[in-house]
C-alpha cells in the first residue's frame, strides 16, 4: 500500500476505534447511572426491579410521618393515589417536605418493598410540583376514572 | 399608570430593534452609509426604551404595585427594599426583561466601541444583535409580559419572593450569568457577520476577540457566584450538584472557553478560521439552550418553578429558527472563509507546536461539553422516545469531567512552553523535569499531613492526583513567568521592570491558570476530606467532628422583617479553644408559610465550619448537621482568579486603539501588529466590499 494512503487509514482505524469506545462508554455510563422513576403502584405491583437504584415520588400522606426518638431515622408514605410506599430514610429532611406535598426519593427498594432512600428531594416552590410526581398522578387518576366507568356498565 | 409606561416602553423599544434589524443589513448590501450608521442610534435608543421599561418594572416593586399579577406574585410589603429591587429578575418574566436589558447594553456597547471597526462590519453585526432582541421583545411580550394587571379584584398583599431568592447572591449572580449568556450574543453576530461578508482573518479576530473574552469573564464570575450562593444558600453545604441547569450554564462556559483559546490561534497566526466560528455559533446556541432548559421546565431541576409549556414552545422554536439559519449559513459561506486562507496560505504547524495544544484544548473542551449535553438531554430524549422517566446522576458526569480536566491540566503544564509552529520535545522535557519532580514529590507527602492520622487507610489517591496535576500546572505556570522575567539579565531591578513589560494578555494567561490550579485544588481536597455528621442534639451537647468540637449552646427564637426564626448558638472549638461562634437558623417566612434553612458558617482559606439546623425533634432536641470542608474557599477563588485573568486579556493595551496610532510598531505579541489599524481597516473594508 502507498504509505500515504497507510498512514490515513491508520488515522481512520483510530478514529473509529476512539468513537466507538467513546460511544460505548457513554451508553454504559448512562445505563448505569440512569436513575428510573416508579409510580408507588409500579413498586407495589413488582414492576419496579429490587435492589437497584431508582427513585419515586407521589404525595407525602397525611399523618404517616413517623420519627425516631434518638436518631434521625424517618418513616413516611407516599401516595400517587392509587397505592401507597413506605419509604425510610436517616438524615435531614429538605424544608420544603411535608404531609400532603409532593416528595421525590432516590433509594433502593428492599424485600419487603420499602424504599430505603439515601436522599429525599422536596419541591422548591409552593406552586411548583416535579414534572414526573403530577404525570404519576394524572395517569392514576385516569385510571381510577377509566376504572369508575368501567364499573357502571 | 407606570407599568402601562414601562409597557409602552417595551413596544417601542421592540418597534426599534424590527429597525436595527432590518435598516443596518439593507444597507450594507445596498451600499447606503446612512443606512449602516442608523444601526449605531438604533442600538442606542433601544437601550434606553429597554432601561425605562426595566425602571418601571423596578418602580412597581418598590411601590408595592399589586395590581401587577409578577410583582403581586414576587413581592411583599414587608419584603426589605434591596429585595424589592432584586426580585424583578426573580421570577420568569422580570428574568427575560433582564435578559432584553442585557442585551441591549451589549449592542449599545458594540454601537459605542466600534468606530474603529469597518463600517460593514459593525452594521451588521448591529443587525444581527438587534433580531435577537426582536425573538426576545416578542417573546416577552406574546408569552411573560410583566406589566400584565390583575384587574378589578386586585390584592392587598403580595405573596412575596420565594425565600431562598431573598439573598444577596440574587441580587448579583443572575445579572452576572446573563452577562455572559447575552455577550456570547456579541460572538455569535461578529461570527454570522463575517460569514455573511465573508471576511474573516486575523484583524476580524482581533476585533471580536475583547468581546468574546468579556463575556466569558462575565459568564465565569456568574458560574463562580452561582456555586457559591448555592453553598452557603440551599443550606446543604453543596457546591455543584450536576443540576441541568448549572450544566446548562458550564456548557457555554466549556465552549466559550475553547472559543477564547481557539481566537487566539486565529489571531496570532491566522488557523483554525472556521472552527472560531463554529464554536462562537455553538456557544451563543447553548446559551440559548439553557434559556430554554430553565424556562421551559421540562426537566426536573432545582431551580424548575413553575412554568407554562407555551414558552418552552417559543424558545425552542426560536434555538431551532437561531442554530438552524446559522449552521446553514456556515455550510454556505464556510468554503469563502477557507478560499481566502487558501490565499494567505503560511500557516503550518508540526506535531508539537502551540497550535497543537489549543488543538488538545480545544477537542478536550468541547467533548467534556458534548457528554455533559449527553447526559443532561437523555432523560428529555428517553421521556420523549417513551424509555421511562429517567434521571442521570452525577458519577457519569464525574466519570467523564474528572479525567478530561486532569488531561487538560497536563496539557495546560506544556502548553505555557510551547511554541507556535514547532516546539523542541527535548526543550519541553527539559523544562518540565523540575515542576514534574516538585508536583510528584508534593503530590505523595502532602496528603500525609492533611489527613486526620498518618495511616494507609486515610492516604487518599486522589488528594495525590488532585496535588499532582494542581502543582503541575502551578511549578509550569511559575517557571515560564520566571524565565520571561529573566529575558536580558538575572539582575532583581530588571526583573521587576520586565514585570511591566510582559503583555497583558501574558498576566492573563498566567492568572487564569493557576486559577484553574486553585480551583481544582478546592474541588478535589475539599470532597476528599470533607466530614460531614447529622447528629441529634440538644442544648448542652457536644460532638467532635473532624477535629473540632461544636458545643450545642442554646436556642432562641429572633424575628426577622418578613420571617421569624429559631436560631441556634453553636461554638467551635479546637484543642479546647473557642474557634468561632456559629449561629444557624430555620426561619419561617410568614406570606409564603415556608420554612427554609439558613446555614452558619466560618470561612477561612484551609477550611470552612458549616452548621445547619435540620429540623425540631421531640422535646429540646435539634437534627443537626455539622460540617468541616477543607480548602472548599479554593474553589470559588480559583474561579475569580480565572474570570480575573480574563479580564487582564482583555485590557491588553493592543485592543485599545481606536485610532490608527504610530506607535503601534512598538507591540511585539502579536504578529500582524506590524501592519497599522489604518491598514486593516482599510484592508477588510475591500475584502467586504469585494466579497459582495
Amino acid at each position: 500500500m502507498h504509505p500515504l494512503r497507510k498512514q490515513r487509514l491508520q488515522l481512520v482505524i483510530l478514529l473509529v476505534a476512539s468513537a466507538a469506545l467513546v460511544i460505548g462508554l457513554v451508553i454504559y455510563m448512562l445505563r448505569e447511572n440512569g436513575n428510573f422513576f416508579y409510580t408507588p403502584a409500579q413498586i407495589i405491583s413488582g414492576e419496579a426491579p429490587q435492589n437497584t437504584f431508582l427513585r419515586a415520588g407521589g404525595m407525602v400522606v397525611d399523618a404517616s410521618v413517623l420519627r425516631s426518638e434518638d436518631s434521625l431515622w424517618v418513616q413516611f408514605k407516599i401516595t400517587d393515589g392509587v397505592e401507597m410506599l413506605t419509604i425510610e430514610h436517616t438524615g435531614i429532611l429538605p424544608d420544603l417536605f411535608a404531609e400532603g406535598e409532593a416528595a421525590i426519593a432516590s433509594g433502593k427498594v428492599d424485600e419487603n418493598l420499602v424504599l430505603q432512600a439515601t436522599q429525599i428531594l422536596a419541591k422548591h416552590d409552593e406552586k411548583y410540583t416535579p414534572p414526573e410526581v403530577a404525570d404519576a398522578m394524572n395517569e392514576a387518576y385516569k385510571q381510577k376514572e377509566a376504572a369508575k366507568t368501567g364499573s357502571y356498565k | 399608570m407606570i407599568a402601562e409606561y414601562g409597557h409602552m416602553a417595551l413596544i417601542v423599544a421592540l418597534c426599534l430593534s424590527i429597525a436595527q434589524a432590518i435598516v443596518p443589513m439593507a444597507g450594507s448590501f445596498a451600499g447606503y452609509r446612512t443606512w449602516m450608521r442608523l444601526g449605531h442610534s438604533l442600538a442606542i435608543g433601544q437601550l434606553v426604551f429597554v432601561a425605562i421599561s426595566f425602571a418601571c418594572l423596578t418602580a412597581a416593586f418598590v411601590q408595592d404595585d399589586f395590581s401587577l399579577q409578577y410583582v403581586a406574585n414576587n413581592s411583599n410589603t414587608l419584603l426589605p427594599t434591596q429585595f424589592k429591587i432584586s426580585a424583578v429578575w426573580g421570577a420568569h418574566e422580570g428574568s427575560l426583561l433582564l435578559w432584553a436589558l442585557i442585551l441591549a447594553v451589549w449592542s449599545a456597547a458594540v454601537a459605542l466601541f466600534s468606530n474603529h471597526l469597518p463600517l460593514v462590519l459593525s452594521s451588521r453585526v448591529l443587525s444581527i444583535l438587534g433580531a435577537i432582541s426582536v425573538g426576545f421583545g416578542l417573546f416577552i411580550l406574546l408569552t411573560s409580559n410583566p406589566f400584565a394587571r390583575i384587574l378589578p379584584f386586585s390584592p392587598t398583599e403580595g405573596g412575596d419572593l420565594n425565600p431562598l431568592l431573598q439573598d444577596f447572591g440574587l441580587i448579583v449572580h443572575p445579572p452576572m450569568l446573563y452577562m455572559g449568556y447575552v455577550g456570547f450574543s456579541v460572538a455569535f453576530a461578529f461570527a454570522v457577520a463575517a460569514l455573511i461578508g465573508g471576511q474573516f482573518d486575523s484583524a476580524w479576530a482581533r476585533w471580536a476577540r475583547p468581546w468574546i473574552n468579556s463575556a466569558w469573564v462575565f459568564l465565569t464570575i456568574g458560574i463562580t457566584l452561582g456555586s457559591w450562593w448555592a453553598y452557603y444558600e440551599l443550606g446543604w453545604g453543596g457546591w455543584w450538584f450536576w443540576d441541568p441547569v448549572e450544566n446548562a450554564s458550564l456548557m457555554p462556559w466549556l465552549v466559550g472557553t475553547a472559543l477564547v483559546h481557539s481566537i487566539s490561534v486565529t489571531e496570532k497566526r491566522g488557523a483554525f478560521r472556521s472552527w472560531t466560528l463554529l464554536l462562537a455559533i455553538l456557544a451563543f446556541s447553548l446559551s440559548l439552550l439553557g434559556t430554554f432548559l430553565v424556562r421551559s421546565g421540562v426537566l426536573t431541576s432545582v431551580h424548575a418553578f413553575a412554568n407554562d409549556p407555551e414558552r418552552g414552545i417559543f424558545i425552542l422554536a426560536f434555538l431551532g429558527l437561531v442554530v438552524g439559519s446559522s449552521l446553514l449559513l456556515f455550510a454556505l459561506r464556510g468554503p469563502v472563509v477557507q478560499q481566502h486562507r487558501a490565499a494567505a496560505d503560511a500557516v503550518s504547524y508540526s506535531g508539537l507546536s502551540r497550535e497543537m495544544m489549543l488543538l488538545l484544548n480545544n477537542v478536550l473542551l468541547v467533548s467534556a461539553m458534548a457528554m455533559i449535553l449527553i447526559g443532561t438531554l437523555y432523560p428529555l430524549i428517553a421521556d420523549v422516545l417513551d424509555l421511562g422517566k429517567i434521571s442521570v446522576g452525577p458519577p457519569y458526569f464525574n466519570f467523564f469531567f474528572v479525567p478530561m480536566t486532569l488531561g487538560l491540566m497536563v496539557a495546560m503544564g506544556f502548553a505555557v512552553f510551547s511554541r507556535w509552529k514547532k516546539t523542541d520535545a527535548q526543550l519541553l522535557r527539559q523544562k518540565g523535569m523540575v515542576p514534574f519532580l516538585i508536583s510528584l514529590s508534593a503530590a505523595l507527602i502532602l496528603p500525609l499531613f492533611l489527613a486526620d492520622s498518618i495511616s494507609w487507610a486515610s492516604y487518599s489517591i486522589t488528594a495525590v492526583i488532585t496535588l499532582g496535576a494542581s502543582f503541575w500546572v502551578l511549578t509550569m505556570s511559575l517557571e515560564d513567568l520566571w524565565q520571561k522575567l529573566d529575558r536580558g539579565s538575572s539582575k532583581a531591578s530588571s526583573k521587576l521592570k520586565n514585570i511591566g513589560k510582559l503583555p497583558g494578555s501574558y498576566w492573563g494567561m498566567q492568572c487564569a491558570h493557576i486559577g484553574i490550579a486553585v480551583c481544582a485544588l478546592g474541588v478535589g481536597l475539599s470532597s476528599v476530606y470533607d466530614v460531614q455528621k447529622d447528629v441529634r442534639m440538644v442544648p448542652g451537647d457536644r460532638v467532635a467532628v473532624a477535629g473540632y468540637e461544636f458545643s450545642f449552646d442554646s436556642l432562641d427564637y429572633v424575628q426577622g422583617p418578613n420571617f421569624g426564626a429559631s436560631r441556634g448558638q453553636i461554638s467551635a472549638y479546637k484543642n479546647e479553644r473557642l474557634v468561632a461562634v456559629l449561629y444557624p437558623e430555620k426561619r419561617k417566612y410568614e406570606a409564603r408559610n415556608q420554612v427554609m434553612t439558613e446555614a452558619a458558617l466560618d470561612a477561612g482559606l484551609t477550611r470552612d465550619l458549616y452548621v445547619s439546623l435540620g429540623e425540631p425533634l421531640k422535646g429540646d432536641a435539634w437534627a443537626i448537621r455539622l460540617h468541616v470542608k477543607p480548602f472548599v474557599r479554593c474553589i470559588w477563588l480559583g474561579g475569580l482568579m480565572i474570570g480575573l485573568g480574563g479580564l487582564l486579556s482583555v485590557m491588553d493595551k493592543r485592543y485599545r486603539r481606536r485610532k490608527p496610532s504610530t506607535q503601534s510598531s512598538s507591540q511585539s505579541s502579536s504578529q500582524s501588529s506590524s501592519q497599522s489599524s489604518a491598514q486593516l481597516k482599510a484592508q477588510a473594508d475591500a475584502t467586504v466590499a469585494a466579497a459582495q
